[in-house]
């Protein structure tokens, strides 16, 4: 994949959500070399946006202020790793981002968590109040658009993987699907959504 | 047909019908809502598929823009921050000898047979089982993508134990041991690769004697390697770094031991 392409078809999932935020690809590649302001000006773009998904998941502030900051010290350590061919930067500091906060909630057992319901979307979360914000609604409007072409249960489904770090038999269990088709409908899901509103290609 | 034979038939068709599975998974994979054994194996899985590691990463970019919520970290993290890197060395990228490597060798799959009869499969499954080890095995180890049974066969094991270590780095290793395989096998994630002129090595420890070496990890931050030797009777392995090629004996101390349960 083209990182050009990326910067002019990638508004709807790269974060800079402007679209004329600085090249993410090209901080990463220098902060592969050891450049600190290039990592600085990173951590400037993209904290708010990593910080919001490993927020959501963990939910515990101070808990996730301790993983938002493994994240960005991983992202330092392996920013050689990432692979423009592959897809876009955000994906990739989000990616590392989910990872460590999933690691952090099932190592922590976090059995107050799954006390609590799961329907957390309510949740009031301090969106950032800066220029990007009305773009930012946009593109989460156009998500939620996306998110209405999919069946209740695939919505559930990645909800719950994705944003509760439930394992797919666990989504299973949540959802009284029989064992081994929660992982079908993520997978069916996500694949429908990445077809509306377009992304990887 | 012995008894050997049938263990083999058995295990050949359950790889089938993983190998099947295995596709299924990408998207919970993408979304980390695999365990940590699917993920090993459906790891292992993306190493011979690039049709899953691409549709991996399309649901990895489809899940990121799911994430549209914003929240700005307390101010006093990104000195954190700043300050945390100054310790933290970046890693080298990836060179062509540590990529996901070798246009793997693919285990020749036998669609046209599922459809015949279970007697004839199974025939043929041994046969296939039994050309694979002939023909395949002296230029495909038991650890190489396309020819993962010994590996395959401790992950799924029934008494597979699992002995995780994390390191302060945030890099985890894991040993899976199963003793009615008598096998080990070492997954790493994220692993800090060894010093320059120096490679990890790993042993095994019996109840009696010195440790045995286990061979090499390969320069691979995340890899699944199959220790070498027989582990039924271990009683911890362990990973020290040792000069280029390895020692007779662990010259250091080493930086990770897992006790192996009893």
């Amino acid at each position: 994949m083209d990182p050009g392409v990326h910067a002019s078809a990638g508004a709807p999932h790269v974060g800079a959500p402007a679209g004329a935020g600085p090249d993410l690809a090209a901080l990463l590649q220098r902060s592969a070399r050891g450049d600190r302001a290039a990592f600085a000006a990173l951590y400037d773009a993209t904290a708010a946006r990593v910080h919001g998904l490993v927020l959501r998941v963990v939910r515990d502030p101070t808990q996730a202020e301790e993983v938002t900051q493994e994240v960005f010290l991983e992202i330092w350590r392996t920013a050689s790793r990432f692979d423009p061919e592959r897809g876009s930067a955000v994906s990739w500091l989000l990616t590392i981002g989910h990872r460590k906060a999933v690691d952090r909630v099932r190592s922590a057992e976090a059995a107050s968590r799954r006390e609590s319901t799961y329907h957390h979307r309510n949740q009031t979360v301090a969106h950032d109040t800066t220029a990007d914000a009305a773009q930012a609604s946009l593109e989460a409007r156009r998500v939620r658009t996306a998110l209405t072409q999919l069946t209740e249960v695939q919505r559930e489904a990645i909800e719950l993987a994705y944003f509760g770090g439930y394992t797919h038999t666990e989504v299973a269990a949540l959802l009284d699907l029989p064992v081994g088709t929660a992982k079908t409908r993520i997978r069916d899901g996500l694949i429908r959504l990445r077809d509306t509103i377009g992304v990887g290609r | 047909m012995t008894d050997h034979d049938d263990t083999r038939d058995t295990r050949d068709t359950r790889d089938a019908q993983r190998e099947y599975d295995a596709h299924a998974l990408s998207g919970a994979y993408a979304v980390d809502a695999l365990d940590d054994l699917e993920r090993a194996r459906f790891e292992e899985h993306l190493r011979q598929c690039p049709d899953c590691r691409a549709e991996v990463d399309s649901l990895r970019e489809t899940a990121a823009a799911l994430s549209t919520d914003a929240v700005e970290p307390p101010a006093g993290l990104r000195a954190d921050v700043l300050a945390g890197i100054e310790a933290i060395r970046p890693l080298p990228p990836l060179t062509e000898h540590g990529r996901n490597q070798p246009a793997p060798v693919e285990r020749p799959r036998r669609p046209w047979l599922l459809g015949t009869g279970p007697m004839l499969v199974a025939a043929a499954l041994v046969l296939v089982a039994l050309v694979s080890t002939a023909w395949l095995r002296p230029w495909a180890g038991d650890d190489e993508p396309g020819e993962m049974t010994a590996t395959e066969r401790v992950l799924a094991a029934d008494d597979a134990d699992r002995i995780v270590q994390r390191f302060p780095d945030g890099s985890r290793a894991t040993v899976v041991f199963s003793r009615s395989e008598g096998r080990a096998v070492l997954l790493t994630e994220d692993m800090a690769l060894a010093p320059d002129g120096s490679d990890y090595q790993l042993w095994l420890q019996a109840p009696q004697g010195s440790p045995v070496s286990a061979g090499l990890m390969p320069d691979q931050a995340d890899a699944t390697v199959l220790l070498e030797g027989d582990a039924s009777r271990a009683t911890w392995v362990g990973i020290t770094v040792e000069p280029d090629g390895g020692s007779a004996q662990p010259t250091t101390d080493p930086i990770a031991a897992f006790d192996l349960p009893t």
